[in-house]
């Protein structure tokens, strides 16, 4: 066991995994989803689905929010032009999923680049809420653009065929996410060794002084909205083929503060946090579900508050990391394995 | 004087009204950022808050008015004095995300509390002024709009002479200049803090009941007129009690012309969008709104 570190290159600083140990766990979690849909139920199996989505949507405003310090609450509508343009382009223009789902992104991502114009001028609060404004300006575009979208009558998405195989089952579907979901996290993690990751930082840290430095602002910060929206456009990609129908009601603000929340609570600018944060979020209904049904028993309306409980759940949860935890999950993390590596002579 | 003239002046009209309850909601959240700079993103849920707080003491507990209205806006004083002191003063320097965040999540608290105590049904709201719609000229106004535009102004002009000529008022004014000055003037900056949430929890509340007689009941949706205040701040500024007061006003005209006008070109709901589009125009003009404090920077 280390207990410390002795670097001595910068490739040895740089490296991802310090030791063997994380890249044995990594592949002994490859192996398990491999056979998660085997044993995992359809109830579970759809909350996994659902958390995979989640984690690359996280990621995508993990790397807007948490590391490049543009305060974004247009996450829904990101999500909204990712899901629908996949719907639309397998739906009428009849491209198979593999291409629909990267084009979509790469609209999500132009869109993103529109959408990330104010940012140049704006920062802060005013940035935030130029994205609001621009979130509801979206999501009335959808409902009334009929033609393509078919406004709140929903929009069907066939199923995802691949060499014939229709993954139209949710253990196909797991597949595709989480085939999906790891390129994304590994892609994140890279980025922030790259130039470009590191102008990101520089730039949340303060933007004056990365702009002295020499980094293009204007570039960047229009880079970091392009990128964060190409993965919010393969979550609403993947998201149109495990719901198979749209509605614009999918997509409101409440999506776009239940992100926002999810890098609050997993932990800002960590790859890690956006991880728990997916999970977390994700969960939390779920395990109110749990309890309404233990609880019926003694009080029968339980199922009937599970809304409002999520809701007041929620809100405090995002007050309780904010003022105690506010590097969220991904500390509690660290600090509960800092103190195993060292057990029992920590101190 | 021609049908369409009539129908011009009649949007323009309401608009006014509605847009008066905008102004309202919006001085409470320029007071709160003057104050303190916290933008509070849940400006929609104090409203809420308000108006059912008011629809349970009138209608659920059938206290009379007189009783129902001060004890509204009591419980709202005490609303806003637990969201200063147990949310946000500990959050007090904390990055913009955080208190950005942490309104949010102090705003889903609420809703779930309302739903939980009361349900999401629609609920009926007392009539409190007669249905019988008066005439000004040729154009028929409806008398609710014309007494929440009366309760309205009386309101702002009350609050506009509180901040101009009271001790408090005062301190207020000095504490949103410059906090240090205040504080060695002996102003109590957290007593401020405290107050700029209890006034916007009560302005909301206020506004909160004055929207749910215009529309004859309450629902959640209720919530979502509230976030009109941000199209409000950053066409008046974001620190200008004068602006929030013309913004509202505006944004209502705006609101409610370009909803006349275009709905049937374009199919419905414009009313809804349109200031966010507005918002938008003034902030890439504008970065700053029109009357905002633009920020130096230095490194």
């Amino acid at each position: 066991m280390k207990c410390g570190g002795f670097r001595v290159s910068y490739g040895s600083d740089e490296r991802i995994f310090d030791t063997r140990l994380p890249i044995v766990g990594l592949l002994v979690l490859f192996a398990v989803l491999l056979f998660v849909p085997r044993v995992a139920g359809t109830y579970w199996l759809d909350v996994l689905n659902r958390i995979g989505i989640a984690v690359i949507g996280a990621l995508g405003l993990n790397i807007l929010v948490g590391y490049t310090g543009q305060i974004s609450i247009g996450q829904a509508a990101f999500l909204a032009v990712g899901g629908y343009a996949t719907a639309i382009f397998e739906a009428k223009a009849g491209l198979p999923f593999y291409l629909a789902i990267p084009a979509a992104a790469l609209v999500t991502a132009l869109f993103g680049l529109v959408f990330g114009i104010p940012s140049l001028r704006l920062k802060g609060l005013y940035l935030a809420i130029a994205t609001l404004s621009a979130h509801f300006i979206t999501t009335y575009g959808i409902v009334h653009w009929e033609s393509m979208t078919n406004g709140v009558l929903g929009l069907n998405v066939p199923p995802a065929q691949i060499f014939g195989l229709a993954l139209d089952s949710d253990a196909r579907i797991f597949y595709l996410i989480f085939a999906l979901v790891l390129p994304a996290t590994l892609f994140t993690k890279n980025l922030f060794r790259t130039k470009v990751g590191r102008a990101f930082i520089a730039i949340r840290d303060r933007d004056v002084a990365a702009s002295v430095m020499g980094v293009s602002l204007y570039r960047y910060k229009l880079l970091a909205f392009v990128v964060s929206s190409f993965y919010a456009g393969v979550a609403g990609g993947l998201m149109a083929h495990h719901s198979k129908i749209l509605f614009p009601d999918a997509f409101t603000l409440l999506v776009a503060i239940d992100y926002l929340a999810m890098i609050i609570i997993g932990g800002m600018g960590s790859i890690l946090g956006s991880i728990f944060g997916a999970v977390f979020m994700t969960l939390l209904p779920e395990v109110l579900k749990l309890g309404a049904t233990s609880a019926t028993g003694v009080y029968p309306n339980a199922f009937g508050l599970i809304a409002s409980t999520r809701d007041i759940v929620f809100g405090l949860a995002v007050i309780f990391f904010l003022m105690y935890e506010p590097q969220g999950l991904a500390r509690i993390w660290l600090r509960v394995k800092s103190y195993w590596t060292l057990w029992p002579y920590s101190y | 004087m021609t049908d369409h003239l009539v129908f011009m002046l009649q949007l323009v009209i309401t608009g006014i009204a509605v847009g008066g309850v905008y102004s309202l909601i919006a001085l409470g959240f320029v007071l709160i950022f003057k104050a303190s700079s916290v933008v509070n993103f849940g400006p929609g849920e104090l409203v809420l808050f308000g108006a059912y707080v008011s629809w349970a003491t009138i209608l659920n507990m059938r206290f009379p008015l007189p009783i129902a209205l001060p004890l509204t806006l009591v419980i709202a004083i005490a609303l806003g004095l637990i969201i200063e002191r147990g949310v946000l003063r500990p959050l007090i320097g904390e990055p913009i995300i955080s208190v950005i965040m942490v309104t949010f999540g102090v705003a889903s608290v609420i809703r779930g509390f309302l739903n939980m105590t009361w349900g999401s049904d629609t609920r009926p709201f007392p009539v409190l002024f007669s249905q019988q719609p008066i005439h000004l000229g040729p154009v028929p106004v409806s008398p609710v709009h014309l007494w929440s535009f009366v309760v309205v102004m009386a309101l702002l002009a009350g609050f506009s002479v509180f901040f101009r000529f009271s001790s408090t008022g005062m301190a207020m004014r000095a504490t949103a200049d410059n906090q240090q000055v205040a504080l060695s003037l002996g102003v109590s900056v957290k007593w401020i803090f405290a107050l700029s949430w209890c006034i916007a929890t009560v302005v909301s509340a206020l506004g909160g009941i004055i929207l749910g007689s215009v529309r004859g009941g309450v629902d959640f949706s209720l919530a979502d007129l509230g976030l009109k205040v941000f199209p409000v701040v950053i066409l008046g500024g974001l620190d200008s009690v004068a602006g929030a007061i013309i913004g509202g006003i505006l944004i209502g005209v705006l609101e409610n012309l370009s909803g006349g006008y275009l709905d049937p070109i374009l199919g419905g709901g414009v009313k809804e969008v349109a200031p966010f589009v507005a918002l938008v125009i003034i902030l890439m003009l504008r970065p700053y709104g029109f009357f905002g404090k633009p920020e130096i920077e230095r490194v």
